[in-house]
């Protein structure tokens, strides 16, 4: 996940870090703890190693290589709606449509093979692309349609899931060939297809926020979107393209989830849009817009993970977890804020 | 009545207040003066117990008091009327007045009534004509003025601090407030008087304190000096005269190549309608009073306001610019009047607010951002505008309004445009920066490119166009060039609108 060849501290905790050729080669080891400690990415990782640490205490199977591969299989659904979330929350948006249309992509692509009879790959493709067209619905809505994105993607969420449950008949559609489980359950050396596939997510993301103008403009528009749009940069056609982002990342992670399900499954993903907000929000970026990063993000998405894994191999009873984890956000909040 | 001794404090690293002294009497105008960044705003802040001074202490009556809220200043007759508004734009003048301190009957319900009375009086004594039951919103930003005022004197308020209350009003609106000022002061009411217009303290003020970098420079009588020692005091140094001279043939003549030429523009049915040609190499001032439709006609022509009518061209060929992002391309672009609201990416460092909109030139293969090519470029641009900063990567949000303005600046002139418009290029600005920022605005001209400045300034108006359009009630009412670009010229227009085009 480091890109960057530098690989200096500054370059990836500092989303507006500067090429500079003043910085010494050989940066003293404090310097870095002390760019570490002032980047966006401390608190999320401080988070993450004190959470892991209780987990660990707690409980003898934690910290084994199995148990981390298992932790990052189970966040990689998630963990990839949390990246299409990212690029939405950082420009003053949210995006609430994101499992809803995650499960009709699902859905759609196992119909089209079991009922209609189309290639698998062209039927996944297809999920994909509806999920896209959520997005972009979602996007000429918020951007020409100036309407809060909270409401249409509240809006387009009922829809999507409305669609999946009229188009399946409420039943999950089983049936399909068994190589799609590879993309769910299946493994590359030891590590998951699902935890690649993530990984290669966050990567084209970082690529895309941190080194690209398009990066830039996202940042702009939730940093102050009228002074973007007075400067030249063309705000809602960026917006369009967040929300089309976030709608791809929705069907890449249906790919996964019907994988993992081996089939189409209309009810899938219930909750998840909340999952990939408290990740991004964890990660932390700025509910407001304009400020974070993906990489945040995705730590967000690992310490949810953790705490998911490490309260139930405890053994705590699902409702008290709920409670917990409630807790946990909240009091990540109230600290980041206290930092500041 | 107020005395405040030794306040010190410090943020972090930096000091802000080194130990500064303010005494004002009851009755008297008692103006604040010092560049941005002399730290005038904190000092206000600790008088009403927003922030906590680290050292000094606060005397009302000879009483010392401690405010750790505004509250508690508010209790002790403290009013602040804030350089950026406070009023909450949905609720009217009435709620807004009795924001928190609303008249309650014993059941707890609200006195409406009762409050609406005494917000007309109040109001009727500011002698303003001001709608009560609407938004504030809705109102104008000098009635909005005058309802932070009214806000002020209903908590009854005697000691009145006024920051910056002119730098949104028309003269007369000034005139008029100042009249309100003199009625006050005669209550026994001691006004604190926060202003960068000299003239203004001349007129109003009765003392004068004067901070420089966060110290204490000294307190005098205003009858005892003169503008040019103010000046010093306050900046340290002498500036004989901050306008750049003009080109010596007025680059206005007719010789020179139109470049842009707005046919019409008529803002909405009953406005009148604009039509200006902006020539090569001049700078074109569009003055008149705050509301006579100058931002919004040059809003309108960069397709960011709606209008009824909007015929230009652009070196002769017809033009329609849909957004300021089509502005770009054609090579218009727009310093606009708020920096923190519409020019600046505030959460961004300096370097990326200047790159902002120049990223075709920074490209690497297509889709990735050549990084170094943009950090040079950025710094090349920051140099030649001269932001004065630690370091590119710092926080354009730490910076004082003048150089705010030069990154803003930085920005267009890194993007080679051939027409820039600056709305208010100074407002905020400190006598220093503002200097500077003329001289920026000549070495573009010099270039060959064109200026349409926006102010509401007179004497900037007058030192620095070539030509001035003035505008009144939604469009332009005058154009004058030559010996008619003077004051006098131009309030005659500005105020009766007659319609008259200067020979």
């Amino acid at each position: 996940m480091q890109p960057d060849s530098n690989a200096n501290a500054n370059a990836n905790a500092n989303p507006h870090a500067i090429p500079s050729d003043a910085t010494p080669a050989h940066a003293s080891s404090r310097l870095r703890w002390r760019a570490l400690a002032h980047s966006p990415l401390a608190l999320p990782l401080a988070g993450l190693v004190v959470v892991s640490l209780l987990m660990g205490l707690a409980s003898d199977n934690f910290f084994t290589v199995s148990n981390w591969l298992n932790v990052l299989r189970q966040v990689s659904i998630v963990g990839i709606l949390a990246v299409g979330m990212s690029f939405v929350i950082l420009t003053g948006g949210i995006d609430l449509s994101v499992g809803a249309a995650m499960a009709l992509a699902g859905t759609l692509s196992a119909g089209l093979i079991v009922n209609s009879g189309l290639p698998a790959p062209v039927a996944l493709l297809a999920g994909v692309a509806l999920a896209v067209g959520i997005g972009l619905l979602n996007g000429v809505l918020v951007a020409w349609g100036r309407m809060p994105a909270i409401i249409v993607t509240l809006a387009t969420m009922g829809v999507a899931r409305g669609v999946g449950l009229i188009y399946s008949g409420g039943y999950p559609i089983s049936g399909l060939p068994g190589w799609i489980a590879w993309f769910g359950v299946g493994r590359i050396g030891l590590i998951p297809v699902p935890v690649i596939l993530m990984l290669l997510v966050y990567a084209v993301a970082w690529v895309l926020l941190q080194r690209t103008p398009f990066g830039r403009h996202v940042y702009a528009i939730g940093g102050n979107e009228m002074a973007a749009r007075l400067s030249g940069v063309k705000t809602a056609r960026i917006k369009l393209a967040v929300y089309a982002i976030s709608g791809l990342t929705s069907g890449l992670a249906a790919i996964i989830l019907t994988g993992r399900l081996m089939s189409g499954q209309p009810n899938a993903g219930v909750g998840f849009e909340l999952d990939a907000i408290a990740a991004v929000v964890l990660g932390g970026t700025a509910i407001a817009g304009g400020r974070g990063l993906v990489l945040g993000t995705l730590i967000g998405a690992v310490l949810l993970g953790i705490l998911n894994n490490g309260l139930n191999l405890m053994g705590i009873n699902p409702y008290l977890q709920d409670i917990i984890r409630g807790v946990i956000i909240l009091l990540a909040i109230y600290i980041a804020r206290e930092w500041r | 009545m107020l005395q405040l001794t030794g306040i010190k404090k410090h943020f972090g690293p930096v000091t802000v207040l080194r130990g500064v002294e303010l005494a004002v009497k009851a009755g008297e105008v008692h103006a604040l003066l010092g560049e941005n960044g002399a730290g005038k705003s904190t000092l206000m802040k600790i008088l009403c117990g927003i922030v906590t001074p680290d050292a000094g202490e606060i005397r009302i009556d000879g009483q010392v008091c401690r405010f750790s809220s505004y509250d508690q200043a508010i209790a002790a007759g403290i009013g602040v009327v804030f350089q950026e508004f406070s009023l909450i734009p949905y609720l009217d003048a009435v709620d807004n007045m009795f924001l928190a301190r609303e008249l309650r009957s014993p059941l707890g319900l609200l006195k409406r009534a009762a409050m609406r009375r005494r917000a007309a009086q109040i109001i009727a004594q500011l002698g303003v004509d001001i709608p009560l039951e609407v938004p504030v919103c809705k109102l104008s930003v000098a009635q909005q003025q005058f309802v932070e005022i009214a806000k002020a004197l209903a908590l009854e308020a005697r000691i009145l601090v006024l920051d910056e209350p002119t730098a949104t009003l028309t003269p007369a609106e000034v005139a008029h407030l100042f009249k309100v000022m003199r009625g006050l002061r005669e209550q026994g009411v001691a006004i604190i008087f926060i202003s960068h217009h000299l003239e203004e303290i001349f007129e109003i003020g009765d003392r004068i304190t004067v901070l420089r970098d966060g110290a204490y420079v000294g307190s005098c009588a205003v009858a005892e000096v003169d503008q040019a020692q103010l000046v010093e005091m306050m900046v340290g140094r002498r500036i004989e005269n901050c306008f750049p001279p003009k080109p010596s043939r007025p680059a206005g003549g007719s010789g020179h190549a139109v470049v842009l030429d707005v046919h019409e523009l008529q803002l909405r049915r009953h406005s009148p309608a604009s039509r200006f040609q902006l020539r090569r190499g001049e700078i074109l001032g569009f003055a008149g009073l705050v509301g006579s439709g100058r931002s919004e006609t040059v809003l309108a022509m960069l397709g960011a306001h709606p209008a009824l009518t909007c015929k230009l061209s652009m070196h002769g060929v017809p033009l329609r610019l849909a957004d300021p992002a089509a502005a770009l391309q054609a090579g218009i672009g727009l310093l606009p009047e708020s920096r923190k609201e519409q020019g600046l990416i505030t959460s961004f460092p300096i370097l990326h607010n200047i790159s902002l909109n120049n990223y075709g030139k920074y490209r690497l293969g297509g889709l990735f951002l050549d990084r170094r090519r943009e950090a040079e470029a950025t710094r090349a641009a920051m140099q030649r505008v001269r932001v004065k900063a630690m370091d590119a990567a710092a926080r354009v949000d730490t910076l004082s309004g003048g150089n705010q303005q030069k990154v803003v600046i930085a920005r267009w002139i890194n993007h080679d445009m051939q027409v820039l418009i600056f709305d208010e290029p100074t407002r905020g600005i400190d006598v220093g920066a503002k200097a500077e920022i003329y001289q920026l605005m000549r070495q573009f001209t010099a270039l060959g490119h064109s200026i349409i400045m926006i102010s509401s300034e007179l004497p900037e108006v007058v030192g620095m166009s070539d030509r001035v359009c003035v505008f009144k009630g939604g469009g332009i009412v005058a154009t004058l060039e030559g010996e008619a670009v003077n004051a006098e010229e131009i309030m005659t227009h500005a105020t009766t609108g007659r319609l008259h085009h200067a020979a």
